[in-house]
């Protein structure tokens, strides 16, 4: 009988370290794919370039701080959207979830820094981003849950209202008329920025600790929220089958509003997170694509909390990376992202071998004889 | 109480003595040690960005630096990562950091906050003086002389074609042709620009009514191109723009419609209507302002200068510019030069029907910063004397703003 020469077939179960060993190897040959790439392009010593890759990304202290902060944002956008998909909502709306939470924070910077006692405004800021995002993330909920519209089309129309709100608010409140920008809020008295000089000796002057700390929290949160609660299997069971969960008695249009909440309410905190806690200023390239990108670390996470935290650090890793490549080596800014694309290429097609192994004809024979 | 009078007094003059400190020059800068940090908000592939570019390089040719003494960042967009940037420049142990776009003059003042010994340059801004920093410094070139000129090339076309009958079907029943401008943002620069090339054209053809469409972008190829096409629909049967792409220049083409650009040359896009641009250099104010460092000398608060140092220019004539454009030019600019002509000369147009006699007061735009503009002999309103950003943000008589915020 003539046998394939290789065959797919499906792993019953794979080691941990078997896993682990499978991903190292794709990440160790896409370097080398990207070292001919570069070299190709650029005749400079690959080792050199990634070494300006690492040192763009956390050469400094504050190179370092910059890179938490991004990630913790990007990580923070990755929690948020998780939920809801997990549930097979398909929640695109992360952008104008944060925008809509961006937009309230810097209302409440503008028209009450001066006036609130910091603890109020505060609580303002944080209260009102988090209802910000939930109202932006329930309205396509609600007619998802009762007339089972497309999510994905409506969430998608959502980011565009907000950004057209954004822009709006930037003519509104532009720095010179005219000029449509906003410029930093409350440059002079700081008021309502996030600080975080109180934890100076402990992580040095220029720090994004807390940040850090929350979304860190927000994290853990997110790990025993899906995994131990009620709520956690709940929206496990409605994204598996809608019919079942009604079998099983979950009311799944509740089960839809309040997971759809949450998300929301995470990306509209996020936007609060960015607004008074870096940029200080709201356009409408705040959300900067994160809603999206988060989209691909949730899935590329397989919905694991832990791992979004790697996987958003090693995005956030080479995009700022990439700057410094871009400056050091005169390397348009494209050649970085092609480096990410090949490795990002390289860790998904691995876990094709995760899943999967392949069998060749000959050893067969060798197994048949045995 | 003669104690804490003492402490007082002791407490004044140290203080007194460490602004003194501050305020004096920096010491001078071994030529082999400068370090300079540049943040674009672009790359090559953007003019405007391109034009930094290029004035980098010429400085760091004319002063003999070489390319690790100067580190460039690009496509840095208008938020807190022009910050990022501009502390890791500092970081870096540059002396000097230049940023090219208007967005980032926030986040360059908070840098400049943190780092009191480092000079923070930022282009098209208008903060620096107001700002209360000594290092904090704004830069732009006198581009209105050089949208003047364009606009006297324009006009020669213009005065050319209505000779020749071509524009009788144009003419409106005033007896006016229309063109169009194609902006980016309705505020002071802009506004200033398109008055500057106005009055040079109507120096030349009086005759002539302007339009003016804002895309609220500053490089926005397909927005600008629907937007001239628009205008030439309208009946503009000459566009020019303040916006960073050729996308008005490719449907002047298109639309065989005569163009005047903006930054770099675009006779390649529009090799047979493209009449000429109007263009910055930015070399001389990069070498100047290293040049300061190293003799340890300060950096101008506010820098504006034009022509006559060589700081703007138009680009090469296209080849169906009217005859005795060239000879013309040349005129002009040594009247420029010589400050005998002054672009925006007061008695040349009107606002609401009256000629501009003061700035000083208090129903003026945010701009003027309630300062007088006007000269003391009330003849011309001194554009980017006062402050480098221009300020000259009237619409004047004779051009309609089709629409209006962006």
């Amino acid at each position: 009988m003539k046998e394939p020469w290789v065959r797919v077939v499906k792993r019953d179960e794979i080691s941990l370290a078997r896993k682990i060993w499978v991903r190292v190897a794709a990440i160790l040959i896409s370097l080398l794919v990207c070292a001919f790439f570069i070299y190709a392009v650029t005749r400079s010593d690959p080792a050199d370039v990634y070494r300006s890759l690492v040192d763009g990304a956390v050469g400094s202290s504050r190179r370092s701080w910059s890179t938490i902060r991004d990630t913790m944002i990007l990580l923070a956008v990755s929690l948020a959207v998780t939920p809801a998909f997990k549930m097979r909502f398909w929640n695109i709306g992360g952008e104008g979830q944060i925008l809509a939470g961006g937009i309230i924070t810097a209302a409440f910077m503008r028209y009450c820094g001066d006036s609130m006692p910091t603890p109020l405004l505060f609580l303002c800021m944080i209260v009102s981003s988090c209802l910000a995002g939930l109202i932006w993330a329930v309205i396509p909920g609600i007619f998802k849950a009762h007339w089972n519209t497309n999510e994905t089309l409506f969430t998608l129309m959502m980011n565009y209202i907000a950004i057209q709100i954004t822009a709006f608010f930037s003519i509104v409140w532009e720095a010179k008329k005219g000029s449509g920008t906003i410029g930093i809020i409350n440059q002079k008295t700081k008021s309502g920025w996030i600080s975080t000089s109180f934890l100076s000796g402990l992580f040095g002057k220029f720090n994004y600790s807390l940040n850090l700390i929350i979304v860190l929290a927000l994290m853990i949160f997110m790990y025993i929220y899906l995994k131990y609660t009620k709520h956690g299997y709940e929206i496990a069971i409605v994204g598996e089958s809608e019919n079942t969960a009604r079998y099983a008695g979950i009311n799944v249009k509740k089960v839809i509003l309040r997971t759809v909440a949450l998300s929301g309410a995470i990306c509209g905190f996020t936007g609060f997170l960015l607004v008074s806690g870096s940029s200080h200023t709201i356009s409408t390239s705040t959300a900067g694509g994160r809603g999206f990108t988060a989209i691909i670390v949730s899935w590329l996470s397989k919905f694991n909390p832990f791992m979004m935290l790697l996987i958003s650090f090693f995005l956030v890793f080479m995009g700022n990376g990439a700057t410094q490549i871009a400056s050091e080596f005169k390397l348009n800014e494209s050649a970085s992202e092609v480096i990410e694309g090949i490795i990002l290429f390289f860790i998904i097609g691995s876990e094709f071998f995760v899943n999967y192994k392949l069998v060749f004809s000959h050893s067969n024979k060798k197994e048949e004889a045995a | 109480m003669k104690f804490s009078k003492m402490l007082l007094t002791a407490a004044l003059s140290a203080s007194m003595t460490a602004g003194m400190a501050f305020a004096a020059a920096a010491d001078p800068v071994d030529t082999a040690d400068v370090k300079v940090g540049v943040i674009y908000v672009g790359d090559e592939q953007e003019g405007y960005s391109k034009a930094h570019m290029d004035g980098i390089a010429a400085m760091k040719e004319s002063l003999g630096l070489s390319d690790d003494q100067v580190i460039e960042k690009f496509n840095i967009p208008e938020d807190e990562s022009c910050y990022d940037a501009a502390v890791d420049l500092a970081d870096q142990g540059c002396q000097v950091i230049f940023a090219n776009s208007f967005g980032h003059e926030d986040y360059m003042i908070q840098a400049a906050e943190e780092y009191p010994d480092v000079q923070f340059c930022h282009a098209t801004g208008y903060q620096a003086a107001s700002s209360g920093l000594d290092n904090m410094h704004n830069y732009f070139d006198a581009v209105y002389e050089s949208r003047y000129v364009s606009g006297v090339v324009a006009g020669l076309k213009l005065a050319e074609l209505d000779k020749a009958g071509e524009l009788d079907s144009c003419k409106d029943a005033d007896g006016n042709v229309k063109i169009g401008y194609v902006g980016a943002y309705s505020y002071a620069e802009v506004i200033s620009g398109y008055t500057a090339f106005f009055l040079g054209l109507r120096s030349e053809y009086p005759n002539a009514v302007m339009e003016v469409q804002y895309t609220g972008s500053w490089a926005d190829q397909a927005l600008e191109k629907e937007t001239a096409t628009a205008l030439i629909n309208d009946g503009c049967v000459l566009i020019s723009q303040h916006a960073d792409t050729t996308g008005a220049a490719s449907a002047c083409e298109e639309g065989k419609t005569w163009h005047v650009g903006y930054n770099v040359g675009m006779l390649d896009v529009a090799p047979d209507y493209s009449l000429t641009s109007a263009s910055i250099s930015w070399g001389p104010y990069y070498t100047e302002a290293v040049q300061d460092i190293i003799n340890g000398d300060e950096i101008p608060v506010d820098w504006c200068k034009g022509h006559a140092d060589g700081a703007v220019m138009i680009t090469d004539l296209g080849k169906n510019v009217a005859e005795g454009t060239q000879e013309k030019v040349d005129e002009v600019w040594d009247k420029i030069d010589s400050g005998e002509l002054h672009v925006f000369d007061t008695s040349t147009f009107t606002v609401g029907g009256k000629k501009m006699t003061t700035t000083a007061g208090d129903d003026l735009a945010d701009t003027y910063h309630n300062v007088e503009y006007i000269s003391d002999d009330g003849t011309y309103f001194q554009e980017s004397t006062l402050a480098s950003a221009p300020a000259f943000d009237t619409v004047i008589d004779g051009i309609t703003e089709l629409n209006q915020v962006f």
